[in-house]
């Protein structure tokens, strides 16, 4: 028979869990702080939804060459969350526009929501967390 | 005395850079570093204001926080310059003091 910490499947309840990143990646902690909390929840096998809103849009900028602030440059990671189901990426529409950005600009494949959406999500999640 | 601003946090989530411009004497150089950055690039919604803002101040920004933060010189405002490091240094020199905005 086998012993509890053998099984593969964690029995804990799957939650909704939403991350909402609304700071720039490297003037501040925040960003890198909440990708790891990401991987963390990801790795719990939890339902997870990232947002990118305000200048969290900032975060998944493509080509971001840190070599000469001497600073890790974590933006590759993002493109890994794939790997740990975590697929639904939202970037809103309005915080977009307002730094002149497209789609073309970003590493990652995103849907775009307008803010009245990004509402409605919020309001089907279990635990929000902001950074 | 023409002095050196120098901006470090985003136009979009602190009013850092209007109170800057609204405190530097016409002359007075503007250097954006750090998600200051994020000021001097066409197509925002802050651009009309630091366009504007040339007219009374030489504006730089720092190239190696544009390249970290993924963004384009070619986008770069016409009329800010980038400098380097070693442009940062000319600057501090050149002008008579610094006021670094928090």
């Amino acid at each position: 028979m086998a012993e509890p910490w053998e099984d593969d499947e964690l029995d804990g309840p799957v939650r909704k869990f939403m991350y909402v990143n609304r700071r720039a990646p490297y003037g501040t902690i925040y960003a890198l702080e909440s990708l790891e909390v990401v991987l963390i929840a990801a790795a719990f096998e939890q339902d997870v939804s990232l947002v990118f809103m305000d200048d969290g849009v900032y975060q998944i900028k493509k080509e971001q060459n840190t070599d000469a602030i001497g600073v890790k440059n974590f933006s590759p990671t993002y493109r890994a969350l794939e790997g740990y189901d975590v697929e639904k990426l939202y970037v809103e529409k309005e915080s977009l526009e307002s730094r002149g950005l497209t789609t073309d600009d970003l590493i990652v494949p995103v849907q775009v929501v307008e803010k009245d959406q990004l509402a409605e999500l919020m309001e089907e999640q279990e635990v929000i967390l902001s950074f | 005395m023409p002095m050196l601003h120098t901006v470090n946090k985003s136009p979009f989530e602190r009013r850092t850079l209007d109170t800057a411009l609204r405190h530097a004497v016409k002359g007075s150089a503007i250097l954006l570093i750090e998600d200051g950055v994020y000021a001097a690039f066409d197509g925002t919604v802050v651009a009309d204001k630091v366009k504007a803002a040339l007219s009374d101040h030489k504006i730089y920004v720092l190239g190696p926080d544009v390249a970290a933060r993924g963004m384009s010189e070619h986008h770069v405002i016409d009329g800010i310059d980038v400098v380097d490091y070693g442009g940062f240094v000319d600057l501090v020199t050149e002008y008579d003091k610094v006021q670094s905005w928090l």
